[in-house]
């Protein structure tokens, strides 16, 4: 199994420092969710795992070689990424998009092979996207258009894959389809996952693995029923919260408190 | 709809879209009749026939001279200055994900105009001939751009707006120059800024045709980087595309195409535009296609120059002005369609 691990990072843009002296180990065939309050350094992180961004210090390693160092198209069959909300050119079509997945597969000689067409198949079964195959990727919905582009990066067929906040802008109903849809990658095929999530619930209900992040730096890490709990959630995201149980899938369940509500007994007596 | 087919000879495979192949085999007859019937205009009468005769070195011998001293510099030249225009424009297209960007509207034509221009009056690089002095000024002037506008995104109006005004400012230069000219200079530059092909000869056709034997090859073999670029910086790394490299390889073989193209014709209006939509149209794809779009490209070229030689046989109307006339509007229309589809940025 490829493992992917980061040592001694240190991140910027120009001269601003985002995360310095960083480690991580991603457990390998399980799914990690990056948590974090905005601009703490969570996209940015994910984006130098893929080798989207080079660190200023520090190195990541794919298979215990640097990721900086390895040929690009090399990377690219054991490690995808979709980045965050990508925009597909006017008129490319469903299936084009997803056949672009295969490219790190294909050669000059190469250019469509028996391989290609089958992964390119399952991803579009997998996605629920046969039947729109011929459809522009721009006239699509939302949730339609963000399952095309997984379905680009399941079709890459890497052992590993990052996907920087795959729910944003879909409604509850499709945030829930494509979270079930990586399960599914994670579960049947035993890919490795790494995801950027807004939502601490659904980090907790989704995530084998957390690493909730401040400040550009790990602040904790490990099963959600461990790692969220009120004193957390204060520090990371400064909201008040309580935390019970998911009655669904029996993990962590996060709900603030905010300004207008009192504080309840079961609050206090947790994080006092 | 985007239908293709898979063709495998393992270890050997690949697609063939029957749309896209129909088009670019239809356009290139078009072009093809269109390079022969540009040769059988002009004071000694040939027919097709004649002139494809004399392609294949049968047929009379003082058609065989008429057709290859006189008149094929002039049809190469159109032939290839159109392909050359088509594809970078193409190729410009694509990068940017912007219709509107292409060559001739982000200056790099203006920017090899004006080196040729500075050539001609200051006598600067003379012995070197045109090609350089266009190479140079296209490379120039795609620096600049690239400096100003492209280190952040590719994409957006920014580009545009940057290469607009380079355009201006290379076009202030060249009209500088024309103004210390001397009256034969001036005459000479004046009939070559809108794009002419009356004065073609082999000096000139020679140098583009070895140039666009290298650079056509070069472009069609970095077409694998054009369509993952075309999906954005991110996902083609992502998709193990060396970015930088791939975007850096394919400006420079698009200044290059730009750069001997205007040094033969010079600055032939709106082709590098309008090429290549055409061409995205006809086979309905999303991005233009490199080859088709360079054929559509020598189809409005060599038709233009036709034109422009069939409506005015005595004035030795330059072909720029016919591209310029069917160009302006097919410019509007582009500009209110991205405008409606709240794209083209």
């Amino acid at each position: 199994m490829i493992e992917l691990r980061a040592e001694n990072l240190r991140l910027a843009y120009d001269d601003r420092i985002v995360v310095d002296d960083l480690d991580l180990t991603v457990p390998p065939g399980r799914i990690t969710v990056i948590v974090g309050a905005n601009a703490c350094g969570k996209s940015t992180l994910l984006r130098a795992l893929a080798r989207l961004l080079a660190p200023k210090a520090g190195t990541v390693y794919l298979d215990g070689r640097s990721v900086h160092s390895t040929p690009t198209r090399q990377v690219a069959r054991q490690l995808g990424i979709l980045p965050q909300s990508p925009v597909a050119p006017d008129g490319l079509t469903v299936v084009d998009l997803v056949t672009r997945g295969r490219s790190p597969h294909q050669s000059w000689w190469r250019q469509w092979s028996s391989a290609d067409e089958a992964a390119v198949t399952e991803a579009l079964r997998a996605t629920e996207l046969t039947d729109l195959a011929d459809r522009p990727v721009d006239e699509l919905s939302g949730g339609q258009r963000q399952r095309a582009w997984i379905a680009m990066a399941i079709a890459q067929e890497t052992p590993v894959l990052l996907l920087d906040e795959p729910t944003t802008f879909l409604d509850l109903a499709h945030q829930i389809d494509v979270l079930d849809l990586v399960v599914d990658l994670n579960r049947n095929e035993g890919r490795t996952i790494v995801m950027v999530l807004h939502d601490l619930n659904q980090a907790c209900r989704y995530a084998d693995h957390v690493i909730a992040m401040k400040a550009g730096k790990i602040v904790a890490e490990g099963p959600p029923t461990t790692v969220v709990t009120p004193e957390l959630v204060e520090d990371v995201f400064d909201v008040r919260c309580q935390v019970t149980v998911d009655p669904v899938s029996e993990t962590p369940l996060v709900i603030p408190t905010g300004r207008h509500h009192a504080v309840t007994d079961r609050e206090s007596e947790h994080s006092r | 709809m985007t239908v293709a087919f898979r063709l495998a000879a393992p270890p050997i495979s690949g697609t063939l879209r029957p749309r896209l192949l129909g088009v670019a085999v239809t356009l290139g007859a078009v072009a093809f009749l269109l390079f022969c019937l540009g040769m059988t205009v002009g004071d000694y009468p040939l027919s097709v026939g004649k002139v494809v005769a004399a392609l294949f070195s049968a047929g009379d011998y003082y058609d065989r001279v008429v057709v290859y001293d006189w008149r094929m510099p002039r049809a190469l030249i159109g032939l290839f200055v159109g392909f050359a225009f088509g594809m970078s424009g193409a190729l410009f297209q694509t990068i940017t994900r912007n219709p509107l960007a292409s060559p001739d509207m982000l200056g790099i034509a203006a920017g090899a105009t004006t080196a040729v221009v500075g050539g001609i009056v200051l006598g600067i690089g003379s012995g070197l001939g045109t090609q350089p002095l266009g190479l140079a000024g296209a490379l120039a002037s795609a620096l600049l751009i690239y400096l100003l506008a492209w280190q952040r995104g590719t994409t957006g109006y920014r580009i545009i707006l940057v290469g607009i005004g380079v355009s201006w400012a290379c076009n202030s230069a060249t009209s500088y120059l024309l103004a210390h000219a001397k009256l034969y200079e001036a005459q000479q530059i004046v009939g070559w800024l809108v794009g002419n092909l009356n004065d073609s000869t082999w000096n000139l056709a020679v140098p583009l045709v070895i140039a666009m034997a290298v650079l056509v090859p070069v472009t069609v073999a970095l077409s694998g980087w054009l369509r993952a670029l075309h999906l954005g910086d991110d996902v083609a790394a992502a998709l193990g595309t060396p970015v930088q490299a791939a975007r850096l390889s394919l400006l420079i073989a698009g200044v290059a195409l730009v750069a001997f193209a205007t040094a033969a014709a010079g600055p032939v209006a709106f082709v590098a535009l309008a090429a290549p939509q055409i061409a995205k149209r006809l086979a309905a794809t999303a991005a233009p296609p490199l080859i088709t779009s360079g054929i559509a490209g020598a189809v409005v070229l060599l038709g233009s120059d036709l034109l422009a030689r069939e409506l005015m046989p005595d004035t030795q109307l330059p072909v720029g002005v016919v591209t310029g006339l069917l160009g302006a509007p097919f410019l509007l229309w582009l500009l209110a369609r991205a405008n409606r589809a709240g794209s083209g940025g």
